[in-house]
């Protein structure tokens, strides 16, 4: 399964964007939520982004105000999804030019499209920038 | 409706305006977005489908992120999916993507929308519908849409193939038959050149391999191929995985020693790192590497301990998991060594494995397992506590769920299922044995425990009619039927069903065969219980003068069977089949060929069953799939439900939730000189054969033993100094870690340890028939039946003997 879901979380604890690949109810949803975000937005900077909750993973980084989460199986590669992360901050950085919070506030669907791009049914699928971008951008010209 | 819609579309809140006014609000953003609410209800009913789409729009944010429950948009949804504006239509799958699950009640009629879209010719449509369809196919949706995605498949487009090939692994999973349809496909594409397909084929062979690594081994060159031609990290990546799976299956794979040396060298340098990410992996790696190779953790004791002293808490928990496994293993071995002689009380050692075992996040299950049946076996003094702790480890539901602890459970049970007339309280024992939790054990583990609940029932029931009592089995004869027939009726029919989200991790891995010998053992079970149950029944209201009549015909049976599971067979060594001469008229053969004559009726089971649910099963599978659908609406009730009455009953076992593992620091202390009692002599410690080799833990030819005779038989042959693991392939995932080295070596395996978690099932080594005479195999009185005949198989190396009254047992 890899991945299970991926959440952006600003300090207030405020979530920005929720992606999840196996379905979850909201009061679970609200749960969940609540609890890894306290956990990991309690740890400070020396200690290691991966954190353990149930039966799995929780892959954490943080840049400027936002935490970038990822839930992932305990037989995942952390690393590897270390770098995914950093992967993804990078595209939306290219894509939206100097990305903050507003930006992924205010073009929510579009963040969403480009993780759809990038993760497909938990596994990580493509993770070329160029790839990723151009389907994007050419949908915005055709709608 | 339309005199609003033109009010509503000139004043409609966009979605931006809902963000900025969200943000505006500082207090009171419930109010706010309540309001919001009520203005999107509206909206969306309006027939003006841009009107709609913002609306849906609006309400995908707000049920994302603040948890707003969005089905009365799920019809809208539609509408707007069906629009012709490309904008529509990318709401609305956003919103569809983001709200729709298997209970939603509009799913059926996304179908012909999903297969227009699939069918267009602007391929971001196409995109957009794969993606789609990987977030919310269930069944049906897999079932009806396999064609679109077999043609999608073999497009021209690239950018479809790729999407499509993503998108395949969820339909496989959910529709096990479009394997068929599609495989073939795949395959192809692992020959492709471009490389951004061939990363997509790899991740689904990735996560394929996950579930069934014994089918996709022919694939293994291909996989050798792309990793030592691929630039891209990811893909190698991917393609270790798959070679982590695979790597325990084929000892030709992998190298051993050098590649461990090196792998030990990395981490070294990870944990000296300043990096705290570095050193925690640094620090897992080491524990599960340690399990198998000491020296590499005293190699880096002075660092290992200064991590100690770290900030991290994660990094202070991993190290202590460390040295407590290294404790742990250390304890098991030494106190093995040259069959137990260090331990002069063996019921208190027998109470420590069972705490061992409870320790949570404890990974020497297989080794305590196997000392259990040891121990069982060589010291009858010390069965009656045996017992007693397998009745403890077996009624705690909480252990049922951790899965470092089924070898223990199936030892439990074995043992407390052989030794049954020491238990105190039998019928406490059935409950536990028959409890619904015990639907997460994998198939193998539960025809074990089926197995038990049988020598169990007979032992009460034999015990019963010896006594002339009637009450006890009508109380356990109620519970029973309940029990059992819940227990098998579903339990191999929700090994196919995939539907359950969570627990569908528990279903993979497990072979057709392990699957089809449970739900044999539990007809048999069923069946024996159908036979006895009226007349014990009957025998309970009536006065026990009539019983002596209508019981006799049970009593007979009931004391068949209590005397073919009372009757104690003792170990066989592996050397003594060799020692028996064959005997006049006895012609062995060494093809399969025979075995036709024998058993034409039963169909072999094929090892080339794709895992999901194997599609080869024709017969069966179709019968179960079609009840399938019928049980299963009726499942969730059925386990809930006994689920809940087994919790009344055992509540104290059932711990809040969060905390389910019990934690227990008291060890009794060793040897304490209070507690020995020097009158008691140390209990015998049977020697069971005078060859070098341990013998193998065999006590009956019955064929419901296998599978746990398998993974003894398997577990034991390994090597004699180190505990044996099963955990090889988690070591090739700590060579995985190591940057970019191309370790294509992973950990060998000696071959023989490496069917354990395949027990009887398939071998592609040349099978021996043993042909006997009728005459010479009666099981107390009668023929043996077809079913048992086939099961007298004999592989290289193994033993395995009749029951034959004439001779005993060789080597005792």
């Amino acid at each position: 399964m890899g991945i299970r879901f991926i959440l952006m979380v600003n300090k207030q604890g405020q979530t920005r964007l929720a992606q999840y690949y196996e379905w979850l109810t909201l009061e679970e949803r609200r749960a969940l939520e609540g609890e890894i975000v306290r956990k990991c937005l309690a740890r400070n900077e020396q200690q290691c982004s991966f954190v353990e909750h149930r039966n799995y993973k929780i892959v954490y980084r943080r840049y400027a105000s936002l935490f970038f989460l990822v839930g992932v199986d305990n037989d995942e590669n952390e690393l590897a999804i270390l770098e995914f992360i950093h992967l993804l901050v990078e595209t939306m950085d290219r894509h939206f030019g100097n990305v903050c919070e507003l930006d992924i506030m205010f073009h929510l669907e579009k963040a969403h499209f480009m993780l759809e791009e990038m993760v497909m049914n938990g596994s990580i699928v493509e993770t070329s920038k160029a790839n990723i971008l151009s389907p994007i951008q050419l949908m915005e010209k055709a709608s | 409706m339309s005199g609003p819609s033109l009010m509503d579309s000139l004043f409609q809140r966009s979605l931006e305006d809902l963000i900025k006014g969200l943000r505006q609000q500082l207090i009171g953003e419930q109010a706010f977005i309540s309001k919001s609410l009520e203005e999107i209800r509206n909206e969306i009913k309006s027939t003006d489908l841009s009107t709609k789409s913002t609306a849906l729009l609006k309400v995908s944010y707000l049920s994302n992120l603040h948890f707003h429950d969005m089905s009365f948009a799920a019809f809208p949804a539609l509408e707007v999916l069906s629009s012709p504006r490309f904008s529509h239509k990318k709401i609305a799958y956003h919103a569809i993507s983001l709200s729709f699950h298997d209970s939603t009640p509009v799913l059926l009629l996304i179908t012909n929308h999903l297969r227009k879209d699939l069918n267009s010719t602007n391929e971001f449509v196409v995109r957009l519908s794969l993606q789609c369809l990987s977030r919310i196919a269930n069944v049906d949706l897999a079932r009806d849409l396999t064609p679109e995605l077999f043609t999608l498949l073999s497009s021209n487009k690239l950018y479809v193939r790729k999407r499509a090939i993503d998108v395949v692994l969820r339909v496989f999973e959910k529709y096990p038959d479009s394997v068929r349809v599609c495989f073939k496909c795949l395959v192809e594409n692992l020959e492709n050149s471009d490389p951004q397909i061939l990363s997509a084929v790899v991740g689904v062979f990735s996560e394929l391999v996950c579930k069934d690594p014994r089918s996709y081994l022919p694939l293994a060159p291909e996989f050798y191929k792309i990793l030592v031609d691929s630039k891209s990290n990811w893909v190698s990546i991917k393609v270790l995985k798959i070679f982590s799976k695979l790597a325990p299956l084929e000892p030709s794979l992998s190298e051993y020693e050098s590649s461990v040396r090196f792998a030990v060298g990395k981490v070294r340098e990870f944990l000296v790192d300043e990096d705290p990410n570095l050193k925690y992996l640094g620090l897992q790696a080491l524990r599960i590497v340690a399990e198998k190779h000491l020296w590499a953790v005293s190699e880096n004791k002075e660092v290992v301990i200064k991590s100690l002293s770290d900030a991290d808490p994660n990094i202070k928990i991993e190290l202590l998991r460390l040295v407590m496994a290294m404790i742990l293993g250390s304890i098991l071995s030494t106190c093995s060594r040259n069959l137990y002689e260090i331990i002069v009380d063996f019921d208190w050692y027998v109470s420590l494995l069972g705490e061992m075992s409870r320790i949570p996040h404890c990974q020497m299950g297989d080794e305590i397992e196997n000392q259990l049946i040891d121990i069982g076996l060589r010291v009858k003094d010390v069965r009656p506590e045996l017992v007693r702790i397998a009745r403890d480890l077996l009624i705690d539901p909480a252990l049922l769920g951790n899965s470092f602890l089924h070898g223990v459970l199936s030892a439990a049970t074995w043992a407390s299922g052989e030794y049954v007339d020491f238990s105190r309280n039998p019928l406490e024992l059935m409950e536990a044995l028959l409890q619904p939790r015990t639907s997460l054990l994998p198939s193998s583990i539960r025809a074990i425990y089926i197995q038990s609940a049988f020598k169990v029932l007979v032992f009460c029931l034999h015990t019963c009619f010896m006594r002339g009592e009637s009450i006890a089995p009508s109380a356990s004869l109620d519970n029973l039927p309940a029990g059992v027939s819940a227990y098998a009726s579903y339990e191999s029919f929700d090994d196919f069903s995939v539907e359950n989200g969570a627990d569908a991790t528990v279903v993979h891995g497990q072979t057709h065969e392990a699957m089809m010998w449970k739900y044999k053992r539990a007809q048999n079970l069923l069946g024996f219980v159908d036979l006895t149950k009226p007349e014990v029944l009957n025998s309970s209201i009536q006065e026990k003068k009539d019983s002596e009549g209508k019981g006799v015909e049970t009593s007979k049976i009931i004391k068949l069977m209590h005397y073919a599971f009372s009757k104690e067979l003792g170990s066989v060594s592996l050397s003594a089949q060799v020692n028996v001469s064959v005997p006049y008229g006895l012609m062995l053969k060494e093809n399969l060929s025979d075995l036709e004559m024998i058993c034409g009726d039963i169909e072999p089971s094929s090892s080339n069953s794709f895992s999901f649910g194997n599609p080869n099963e024709e017969k069966d599978g179709l019968s179960f799939s079609s009840l399938q659908i019928n049980e299963d609406s009726e499942q969730p009730h059925e386990s809930t439900s006994l689920l809940a009455v087994h919790r009344k009953r055992h509540g104290l076992y059932y711990l809040p939730s969060g905390k389910s593992e019990i934690i227990s620091n008291d060890y009794p202390p060793a040897n304490d000189p209070t507690k020995t009692d020097h009158s008691k002599p140390r209990p015998v410690v049977l020697k069971l054969d005078e060859v070098n080799e341990k013998p193998v833990a065999m006590k009956q030819p019955d064929p419901r033993d296998n599978s746990l005779l398998g993974a003894v038989r398997d577990v034991l042959f390994g090597s004699e100094d180190i505990p044996p693991t099963s955990s090889q392939s988690n070591l090739s995932n700590s060579s995985k870690r190591k940057g970019k080295e191309k370790q294509h070596t992973d950990p060998r395996v000696e071959s023989k340890e490496s069917a354990v978690g395949d027990g009887n099932s398939s071998s592609r080594r040349r099978k021996t028939i043993v042909k006997v005479k009728r005459e010479d195999i009666e099981v107390q009185g009668r023929k043996m039946t077809r079913k048992e005949k086939t099961l007298f198989r004999k592989k290289k190396g193994t033993v395995v003997v009749g029951i034959n009254h004439d001779k005993e047992p060789r080597s005792l």
